[in-house]
């Protein structure tokens, strides 16, 4: 083994693997686990997607696709943001369909960033980030928001990261693991210094539809933005579809079209079944959209308050199905506290600092499952906090 | 107060407490209580009700769904023949339909003789019933919007990101 590790590349090796694949490892073989550690919807396909899928199998559409993508899904794409938000992507060379937001996040990066580029990434947030960074050569640069600050990145604290080597910003709201969001006035705080210092912004907002108490900001969609950010979106959380692997980029044109070469000579193409399924969830899926996000937002209800009244303290997310509540007051670490927690009372939840030093002393607790399971979840926490 | 919002909940699982409700919702439970009463006495809701897979309990209930052409009278419509055949106990739904037939009913009973006797007797000597049409029913598969298949399993990994 020892011999082969020489040929892994200096920019992979540096990399550790995620701080969630312990956690994973020590659930597999447990019997009786309530997950609280799953990120994704609980909920199955919507059946007329699933039904699209399989029509289309019947049907023999079985081929590739153009490289960026059916051009009826990145229309059915165009025309939902133009719905939702007002803002206008020519599905022809603004629009790239991917297997997945994880693809399109990867691609941005590796068609915008030069060996040394500094780019920065708001923490706690996604796990990915940081890696796809030193993968494409750059270097990632972190920002801690904080619990008092409800998870939210300022301008000035964005303002202080930035050094000359600077390239690029990764926005991520509705936040993983947080469920923080931010509103029109973070944003334009946020734009203000992009343009100030000449920035890319690369905004992650895949939980978009996921969003209560209001509704979510399109970052391109604030003057001039839309000249300097990608956009990254998909339908694994709004509709269900994470197996399904659909994602898409919007941007410039000049930077769509460089991330469709990386993706031409990597990936070729998001699976034709799945970019089927996609067409009929952003034409016909609202409905069933909207029932599962009322559905989350019962449970972020009542499992929030539950938290709280359990004295883990636990600000109120306003978007995407995670709890991030504080485990200070136990005197416990992260880690600690899920460890115990798994091995007394066999609920499964993620350590917050596996998604950066600023995730110390939180947990993330995905709400993305039953009531029953989560009524129980919270009892089991109870008879562990004794 | 959103009502649509209750009224979902309780579709959903009618045994559910007023408190658990306030607690989904995050309004106070006394408004809750009172908003239930109040969708209670104005027939909004009309009943608490389970679905009930009797295959699985080994009750011999036999279903079939009735077919019905009406001639109306000069000084009765639908309404008149509809309400006096929902007064027996064996017919579990009634609705006016388009298509062929006017009526379509569902109709229970213990045997096959139960409800061919039931229809013949009961509803075929109505004046204003010209002909029927029987279907029995065989497999039930879906009711009240709640599937009866078993349940599959979570097919989720247990961590993921």
């Amino acid at each position: 083994m020892n011999q082969t590790r020489k040929f892994v590349s200096d920019r992979v090796r540096v990399v550790p693997p995620s701080g969630i694949r312990k956690f994973f490892d020590m659930v597999i073989g447990m019997d009786d686990v309530i997950s609280l550690g799953v990120g994704e919807p609980d909920f199955v396909t919507p059946w007329h997607i699933r039904e699209a899928c399989i029509y289309s199998l019947e049907k023999g559409f079985t081929s590739y696709t153009s490289n960026a993508g059916l051009l009826e899904l990145r229309e059915a794409v165009s025309n939902s943001f133009q719905r939702d938000y007002g803002v206008n992507y020519d599905p022809v060379d603004q629009i790239l369909v991917t297997t997945g937001v994880s693809e399109a996040a990867d691609l941005a990066l590796r068609a915008v960033v030069n060996p040394g580029d500094e780019v920065i990434v708001h923490e706690p947030s996604y796990v990915s980030y940081k890696p796809c960074i030193v993968f494409s050569g750059g270097n990632p640069v972190t920002v801690s928001t904080t619990r008092e600050n409800e998870f939210r990145l300022t301008g000035a604290q964005l303002e202080d990261a930035i050094t000359p080597k600077t390239k690029a910003i990764i926005l991520s709201y509705p936040n993983n693991p947080t469920g923080a969001v931010m509103g029109r006035k973070d944003f334009e705080e946020v734009a203000d210094v992009a343009v100030e210092h000449d920035l890319l912004v690369i905004s992650d907002e895949v939980y978009d539809k996921l969003t209560y108490n209001g509704k979510h900001t399109c970052f391109s969609s604030l003057n001039g933005m839309d000249e300097r950010t990608i956009l990254l979106n998909g339908l694994s959380k709004s509709h269900a579809m994470t197996g399904l692997r659909i994602g898409y980029a919007m941007g410039p044109p000049d930077i769509i079209k460089a991330m469709l070469l990386i993706h031409q000579y990597t990936m070729l193409c998001a699976p034709i079944t799945s970019q089927i399924g996609a067409i009929e969830a952003l034409n016909k899926g609202d409905s069933e959209m909207q029932a599962m996000v009322r559905e989350y937002n019962r449970r972020r209800k009542l499992f929030v308050t539950g938290l709280n009244e359990l004295g883990l303290d636990c600000f109120e997310p306003r978007g995407a199905f995670y709890a991030f509540p504080s485990v200070q007051s136990t005197g416990m670490t992260s880690s600690q506290f899920a460890e115990e927690l798994l091995n007394q009372q066999k609920v499964a939840v993620v350590p917050g600092d596996v998604f950066g030093e600023s995730g110390a002393g939180f947990l993330r607790c995905s709400y993305a499952s039953g009531l029953d399971e989560l009524k129980t979840a919270l009892e089991r926490i109870e008879t562990f906090l004794g | 107060m959103d009502m649509n919002e209750i009224l979902e909940i309780i579709e959903q699982d009618p045994k559910i407490d007023p408190a658990e409700i306030a607690r989904l919702t995050g309004y106070p439970e006394t408004e809750v209580r009172s908003r239930i009463k109040e969708l209670e006495d104005s027939g909004i809701i009309r009943k608490y009700k389970a679905v009930i897979d009797w295959d699985k309990v080994g009750e011999e209930y036999l279903y079939a769904i009735i077919e019905l052409k009406i001639s109306l009278g000069d000084r009765s419509g639908y309404d008149v023949i509809a309400r006096r055949i929902a007064n027996f106990t064996e017919v579990r739904s009634v609705r006016l339909i388009s298509g062929d037939h006017d009526l379509s009913l569902t109709v229970r009973g213990h045997s096959m003789k139960d409800v061919a006797f039931f229809v013949a007797e009961k509803i075929a000597t109505l004046d204003q019933v010209q002909s029927t049409v029987t279907h029995f029913v065989l497999k039930t598969y879906k009711e009240d919007g709640v599937t009866l298949f078993e349940k599959d399993k979570s097919k989720r990994l247990a961590i993921t990101p």
